[in-house]
């Protein structure tokens, strides 16, 4: 009995690394990027225009505006194409073949992030720098990449979503009279929607945290970009390009980067987590 | 008779658009790993995966970054398997749905949700600088096996939800205490699910570059213990195409990367299939 009772601990103790993990995480980095965010001041680190670290002028505002562009561009890719998917995973093909598509559809979340990068890069990238001008490493560029990287999320989760919808909906909607597209848009569609609203959300979240593909193909300009054409750095990439030479001052505002990269995913999280909690009760 | 013509109509259409969507989804994930395997593979023989790169990876093979790649999972599985199915078997077995399970739940869908950026971040400052293993396999195994544990956490879980009830109740009913309940009746039941979800971690920690680079560092020197900085194939292969070093070797180097995670994916299908239809 008591080996028993020492064993119930120690499961609960293991139990708790995740939620730990997630404790150290946030400490260690707002314990590394907080000071220089008081020390430059919350206000112009966050709303600040000019990052130019040699100087100690630390903004991140052209950074939050790319990574609000990017994502944004990804989801108008990603949102219709993945939901697509996932109509046709659950309505328009038999279960045999969806079951051979799924993993296919797997394979995508399994392709690294590097890989993704230079497709977009030697593919991409010389495609729109001949046909729309421009450098061509671009928010155009990195929004069709992550459109297609956060597909595998809002695909499984839309696709579970309207698979967990009662059978009856369907028959009911069948039975008087609406033909199957009718059904679909009209009656499964609107019932699934907070689980699709949750797909998008997680969705978004891969994108706004996507590093190295977006390295590869933004052109990681620091300053505000105007048009879709124009090359971009993220919140992400500014992490990740600079990180490997930063000291001092400098690799504490990447630190405090990082703390405005958390908050969002933090946000997200709670938000899909929330609107799914709301689909099970 | 118009209303009704009209409305076969947009069915017709927008299934025929989903068709398309669907169709294109596939054209694009093939056409990107046809690009980089039919550059690639030609260039895949045996001296490249055994040579060390030479002059910066423009000559010689992958051989140690093959080496620091398998390292860097090993650890990393050896850390989160653990964690990962002990957090499982509590949420299971020892506990209904409760304050603490529900904490639990939360800290495990925000973990999934980090970015691997941020893994980064936190490996660098808390494993590199704070605890001094510096850029390290023990550094970077570490970083990935806490990238890795939600996976970890979530497969295992669904596995040993999915073992019949029926089969603890037996156990209980022969005396059995819940320890050995779950030693000889659920673990062994559940392996194969928790199998795949190891799979899935370790073709999370093949293709991770952004926390790998931050805290086990890009020295492609064959490592000598845990303590060594290596450079894993993923970051050999970011390295080779971002500062332009040499394309052919990226390309050979891509095309390694993506057969081993073609294989991974395939073994992990496999099994939750084969699991799936035990069930």
């Amino acid at each position: 009995m008591f080996r028993e009772k020492v064993l119930e601990k120690s499961f609960l103790l293991i139990a708790l690394s995740s939620i730990s993990i997630l404790a150290l995480i946030a400490f260690f980095i707002f314990q590394q990027g907080i000071p220089l965010m008081w020390k430059v001041g919350p206000n112009s680190f966050l709303l600040g225009d000019r990052w130019f670290p040699s100087k100690e002028s630390f903004g991140i505002f052209p950074m939050i505006v790319g990574s609000f562009w990017v994502t944004l561009g990804s989801l108008v890719v990603g949102v219709p194409l993945g939901v697509a998917c996932a109509i046709f995973l659950c309505e328009l093909t038999p279960p045999a073949i969806a079951m051979v598509l799924r993993p296919m559809i797997q394979l995508l979340a399994a392709i690294p992030s590097v890989i993704y990068g230079f497709w977009g890069l030697i593919v991409l990238v010389p495609i729109i720098r001949d046909s729309l001008g421009g450098p061509g490493l671009s928010i155009l560029a990195g929004s069709l990449v992550l459109g297609i990287m956060i597909l595998p999320t809002i695909i499984s989760i839309a696709e579970d979503s309207l698979r967990a919808l009662p059978r009856s909906y369907k028959e009911g909607a069948l039975s008087l009279g609406a033909t199957h597209w009718q059904t679909i848009w009209r009656v499964l569609l609107p019932a699934a929607r907070s689980g699709i609203a949750s797909s998008v959300i997680l969705g978004m979240g891969r994108a706004i945290g996507e590093t190295m593909a977006m390295i590869m193909i933004l052109g990681n300009a620091a300053q505000m970009p105007h048009s879709i054409l124009d090359s971009a750095r993220t919140l992400t990439t500014n992490i990740g390009i600079e990180m490997g030479y930063a000291s001092g001052d400098h690799r504490q505002a990447l630190f405090a980067t990082g703390v405005v990269l958390f908050f969002i995913i933090m946000a997200l999280n709670s938000l899909a987590l929330f609107l799914s909690r709301r689909r099970r009760a | 008779m118009r209303m009704r013509i009209s409305r076969h109509h947009t069915q017709a259409l927008a299934k025929g658009v989903i068709w398309v969507a669907a169709f294109s989804t596939l054209v694009v994930m093939f056409w990107i790993l046809y690009q980089v395997l039919r550059e690639g593979l030609p260039r895949l023989h045996f001296e490249f995966f055994l040579q060390a790169p030479r002059q910066m990876g423009r000559a010689g093979g992958i051989s140690s970054t093959i080496i620091g790649t398998i390292a860097l999972t090993i650890v990393a599985i050896v850390i989160a398997t653990p964690l990962g199915v002990g957090t499982a078997i509590f949420l299971r077995e020892y506990t209904r749905e409760s304050r603490v399970s529900r904490v639990i739940r939360f800290g495990t869908d925000c973990l999934a949700g980090v970015p691997s950026i941020i893994f980064g971040l936190f490996g660098f400052v808390f494993f590199v600088i704070f605890l001094g293993l510096g850029w390290s396999i023990l550094s970077g195994g570490l970083t990935l096996a806490t990238m890795i544990l939600p996976t970890i956490i979530c497969t295992a879980e669904e596995a040993i939800k999915a073992v019949p009830y029926t089969y603890r109740e037996a156990s209980f009913a022969l005396g059995g205490t819940r320890w050995q309940t779950i030693r000889k009746m659920v673990l062994p039941n559940a392996l194969p699910g928790i199998l795949t979800g190891l799979l899935l971690g370790v073709g999370r920690s093949v293709g991770e570059t952004a926390a790998v680079i931050l805290t086990a560092g890009s020295s492609f020197i064959t490592p000598g213990s845990l303590f060594s900085p290596i450079r894993t194939m993923a970051v050999h292969f970011y390295i080779l195409a971002r500062e332009g070093i040499s394309m052919e070797m990226a390309y050979a180097t891509g095309a390694a990367l993506i057969l081993l995670i073609l294989a991974i994916n395939m073994a992990a299908n496999w099994l939750m299939y084969r699991y799936v239809h035990r069930a």
